[in-house]
């Protein structure tokens, strides 16, 4: 019975003028931009009026926007049992029970109910067509078949989700900025930046093809960039700015060969929709399909702070707190991982993901979850903690969308989000207080008494990292877990994912327990901030509570039935034309309680070994005579942990300073060697020539033929001379000699 | 009688009065040579006149004869002048004219 | 030597015609007499006595012009050669205080110049002259020219030279005059 044989999904249209209106709100941000830029001066201390207007347009423009998808989506349902009785009628009348499923039986998988996906909406105009030169395949006439270079944006599930992440943290991060960096020496350039920073984004993650993504892309690096070095005046801040934005261009070279590579591949497009057709269908070889995805993951590697090019995301710290919150938690560190969502049949193909037990994507998502966590543990700068937790977290995303989850490393995205700038936000707060310093040894300690609410915000935002059920992390994390089993057997990510757990679990309870238990040894008068920056923090934590639930599993009792997966419902595309088909891992009740109980245990570790601590000198931060000093391995590992791996050596040393060194020395050498010489000798040669010349030629050849006619007439004059001798005899013999010559001459010849 | 044999008494005549202008060295004998030489000239001026049967050669004679008495005239002014000056008539010595 | 044998073979074939055979013996005697004293003249180390033999040379030259008849041109040579130019030169040797008797350098060291010179002069005149006029002979019914015919061509036919030669014998005497006058 499969009428509808075919291997795809079903997929049907769905139109609103907010999808086809949806680049103005990146239009919006932009204008912001510009109007902050050019008239903040102006507006002074009222210049946040501006952006915060703007993003919060933005915001409910994003809001409807999800809504009509959301609608969209959710409304083919109800217009598909008419289609259900059409198909019974061409089946000749024939009753055939279960009609409502007839529709919905994808070839080849009894009984797997398929539901029909909408496809998303493209809108693209041209951006450079070159028709009119010779042989120029760009060509955006409309006898063309497909525009290559277009900009336009793409409205499907995932980027409607971001869009609602990025404005949504941005409006909280504006309205948290207004106090936070209130009376700053550029204020008006922190929100231009922030705006056009959002605009970025929101163009990167609404882009129709991979050529805007490339610009998207960055332009994010670019605000990344001038963000982080808010405070150039003091050079670590402008150091690490050159820092992220280097290490982001050393990935950018694998994004370009990657673009390039897809684009060929892919029969000249740019347009994300016919790359993945392309590699869904096997339009393009699995070897350029590797060579693609495994560039592209360099890209991701640089960008979302994967291990190896992760060093810049702990420096990056020296910006702004909300900056980072909105930068480098939420929302531009996933730009790498929204793209290998955006490209999925790329990189499933490619990395050959389902059937596996590792590949190259989960390696490294596995590696990134535990070297982050582990790199967590020995920090003193609470914010340094966050971001080594954001490289654990997004590893977290990476090694999801590695084995085959993808809703769930969307899922994921999506909460950490929530939780993550809520940390971060509560992190600023915290500063504020405590002498605006971050360092938790230094400065902080028993603040749960002194700030409650940030306390009780913070406690819950933690609860949702570790995956405390039933807050938001629980779901995601475990989602991620559940998945390593749906399309391989990958094993060896699962327990990496396993012990991040516990490693988080851990190094966030360290965090509590230096900041928020103790005695407080700071020197300023600590207490909740204003409400402008309390706010947001509180709508994060209850959100952190709540939106878990928007994708918890179906077997979940009670409620799992009627709103389980409903996100996967909303974003996931159909598989089989642009996206691949693929496998959910089967949600159990088992890895749930394994990873709770994981969890657990490293709290009740980490807490008793504070309190032990604490109670031994309320004060006190570290254990003095403990483990680091008696052993030397846990010393050695410790001096590896605090080095970061020497990572940074290596970049630094090794091939920054090697090859600076030796190419200078060698261009050196060349330049003064050969190129002076080639000179030096060619001035040489002049001046021999030029002697030469001299000596032979005009000396020589030009004065001894003048002189010599001079010498000439001399010598034969002075010959000659003699004749005149004023002898008569002579002249008389002369004489009769010649008249006999003559004579003889003219009678003998003549 | 041969015309060959007045031709080259002539000639004879003419080739001694050549040989003692370029030999001797008194001035007075070197215009005595002269005159031997002229007198050679008219034999055969006077041979041929005899040769074709008119008077012109005789004519001719007459004429370098007159010609010869006028020059030896003044040669011996001039040589007279050389030797009132100088006090000899060695024409070797008279060599003011050197270039 | 060429001429020695030309003049000798002429000699002889001379003498075998017996019609001019007398004209031809006197004048070969002139002819001897005259080179006699010619080579005398250019070789003697005597001034005067080589005067003395131009003066035979002279009277030699005016008996030849005898033999071939003409009379006006013997007699012109002997009053004007012999009287006047021959004792021009006399007198010239006198005033100019040559030496009486054996003078030694008479010639210059180099007298084989002139020799050289004078021989191939010689074998050059006899060349042109035994090949141009090889055996001809004068005419045999010659006359001997008289005044007459000389003077009736000196003044009509020759006119014009004759009294250059009036101008030019008077320019050589003032010439002279003034050349040699003691001031």
């Amino acid at each position: 019975m499969h009428l509808l044989a075919a291997a795809a999904a079903p997929t049907f249209e769905v139109s609103h003028w907010t999808f086809d209106w949806v680049g103005l709100i990146p239009a919006i941000m932009a204008a912001s931009f510009l109007i902050t830029l050019f008239f903040g001066k102006r507006m002074g201390k009222h210049v946040h009026v501006v952006g915060v207007a703007a993003v919060s347009a933005s915001f409910v423009l994003a809001l409807i926007t999800a809504g009509a998808w959301i609608n969209a989506t959710n409304s083919h349902e109800e217009d598909h049992s008419d289609d259900a009785a059409a198909i019974t009628e061409f089946a000749g009348g024939e009753t055939i029970d279960g009609v409502d499923e007839i529709a919905f039986v994808e070839a080849g998988e009894e009984g797997k109910e398929v539901e029909a996906r909408p496809q998303a909406v493209v809108n693209s105009w041209c951006w450079f067509d070159s028709s009119d030169a010779p042989n120029s395949e760009v060509d955006c006439s409309d006898r063309a078949a497909e525009k290559p270079i277009s900009i336009g944006t793409l409205v499907d599930g995932q980027s409607v989700l971001l869009l609602v992440v990025v404005t949504f943290i941005s409006l909280l991060v504006h309205v948290f900025s207004t106090d936070y960096v209130g009376g700053d020496r550029r204020y008006t350039h922190y929100f231009a930046f922030l705006s056009l920073f959002t605009s970025s984004m929101l163009f990167f993650v609404l882009s129709a093809s991979t050529l805007q993504m490339l610009v998207g892309w960055e332009l994010v690096g670019v605000c990344s960039f001038a963000l982080i070095g808010h405070w150039w005046e003091d050079k670590p801040n402008s150091d690490a700015a050159l820092k992220a934005f280097l290490t982001n261009r050393v990935g950018d070279v694998g994004l370009l060969i990657g673009v390039t590579v897809l684009f060929f591949a892919a029969g000249n497009s740019f347009d994300i929709r016919t790359i993945n057709h392309a590699a869904v269908v096997g339009d393009i070889g699995s070897g350029t399909l590797t060579v693609a995805a495994l560039c592209l993951m360099a890209a991701v590697m640089s960008k979302s702070g994967q291990f190896v090019l992760h060093t810049w995301l702990p420096d990056a710290m020296a910006g702004p707190t909300p900056v980072s919150a909105l930068i480098h938690a939420a929302t531009m560190v996933v730009a790498g991982v929204y793209m290998i969502g955006r490209l999925y049949p790329v990189f499933w193909e490619g990395l050959a993901i389902p059937g596996s037990s590792i590949n190259a994507m989960a390696l490294v998502g596995g590696i990134t979850v535990v070297g982050g966590g582990l790199l967590a543990f020995v920090q003193d700068d609470i914010k340094k903690v966050l971001a080594y937790s954001t490289v654990s977290q997004l590893g977290y995303m990476v090694l999801a969308l590695g084995v085959g989850a993808w809703t769930a490393g969307m899922f994921h995205l999506f909460t950490h989000a929530i939780f993550k700038a809520c940390l971060f936000l509560g992190a600023g707060a915290l500063s504020h207080a405590c002498h605006h310093s971050f360092d938790m040894k230094k400065e902080m300690g028993g603040l749960r008494k002194l700030m409650p609410k940030t306390f009780a915000t913070f406690m819950v935002a933690t609860g949702a990292l570790i995956g405390i059920f039933p807050l938001a992390g629980f779901w995601s994390k475990d989602e991620i877990l559940v998945g390593t089993s749906g399309n391989g057997d990958y094993k060896i990510p699962l327990a990496m994912a396993l012990i991040g757990a516990a490693l988080t679990a851990a190094y966030m309870t360290r965090v509590i327990m230096l900041t928020f238990f103790g005695e407080y040894r700071g020197h300023d008068t600590p207490h909740d901030p204003g409400p402008r920056m309390m706010i947001p923090l509180q709508i994060l934590a209850v959100l952190a509570i709540v939106v878990g639930f928007l994708n918890i599993p179906k077997s979940f009792p009670v409620i799992g039935e009627s709103i389980g997966l409903t996100l996967e419902h909303w974003i996931e595309p159909g598989g089989g034309d642009v996206f691949p088909v693929i496998d959910h891992g089967k949600a159990s009740f088992a890895m749930a309680i394994i990873a709770t109980l994981i969890g657990a245990f490293a709290i009740f570790l980490t807490y008793s070994y504070y309190a032990k601590l604490f109670a031994k000198n309320p004060r006190a931060t570290e254990v003095t005579g403990g483990l680091r000093d008696n052993n030397k391995f846990a010393r050695g590992f410790h001096t590896l942990l605090v080095e970061k791996y020497y990572l940074d050596h290596f970049y630094q040393g090794v091939i920054a300073d090697g090859t600076k060194g030796w190419l200078a020395r060698g261009t050196y050498w060349v330049n003064q060697n050969i190129i002076d010489n080639v000179i030096n000798y060619a001035g040489k040669g002049a001046v021999v020539s030029g002697g030469f010349i001299y000596r032979f030629i005009d000396q020589g050849a030009i004065d001894g033929t003048v002189n010599g006619a001079g010498q000439t007439a001399l010598g034969s004059g002075s010959v000659l001379r003699r004749i005149q001798s004023g002898r008569i005899r002579q002249y008389a013999t002369l004489m009769f000699g010649a008249a006999t010559v003559l004579a003889a001459v003219f009678i003998v010849a003549v | 009688m041969f015309l060959n044999q007045f031709l080259l008494f002539a000639a004879v005549l003419f080739c001694i009065g050549v040989y003692g202008v370029l030999t001797r060295k008194n001035g007075v004998l070197v215009l005595m040579s002269i005159e031997l030489i002229l007198n050679a000239v008219n034999i055969n001026l006077v041979a041929f006149g005899a040769f074709n049967g008119t008077v012109n050669g005789q004519v001719f004679a007459l004429f370098v004869i007159a010609v010869a008495a006028a020059e030896v005239g003044v040669g011996l002014a001039i040589v007279l002048l050389i030797y009132r000056n100088r006090r000899s008539i060695d024409v070797s010595e008279a060599n003011l004219l050197q270039g | 030597m060429i001429s020695a044998f030309a003049s000798v073979g002429l000699f002889a074939q001379a003498m075998t015609e017996t019609e001019e055979w007398v004209a031809n013996g006197v004048f070969y005697v002139i002819a001897a007499v005259a080179i006699i004293s010619a080579l005398r003249m250019v070789s003697t180390s005597n001034v005067v006595h080589s005067a003395l033999y131009l003066l035979v040379v002279l009277v030699s030259v005016a008996a030849t012009y005898i033999v071939l008849g003409a009379e006006f041109a013997a007699a012109t040579q002997l009053l004007v050669y012999v009287g006047a130019i021959m004792v021009l030169l006399l007198f010239g040797v006198m005033l100019t205080r040559a030496q009486i008797g054996h003078e030694d350098d008479l010639d210059h060291d180099q007298k084989w110049i002139g020799g050289l010179v004078s021989v191939v002069l010689l074998a050059v005149m006899t060349y042109a002259v035994t090949d141009q006029w090889g055996t001809q002979k004068l005419p045999s019914d010659r006359m001997p020219q008289n005044t007459q015919q000389v003077a009736d061509s000196i003044f009509s036919t020759y006119i014009v030279p004759f009294e250059a030669i009036s101008l030019l014998l008077l320019a050589a005497l003032i010439g002279a005059i003034v050349v040699a006058r003691r001031d």
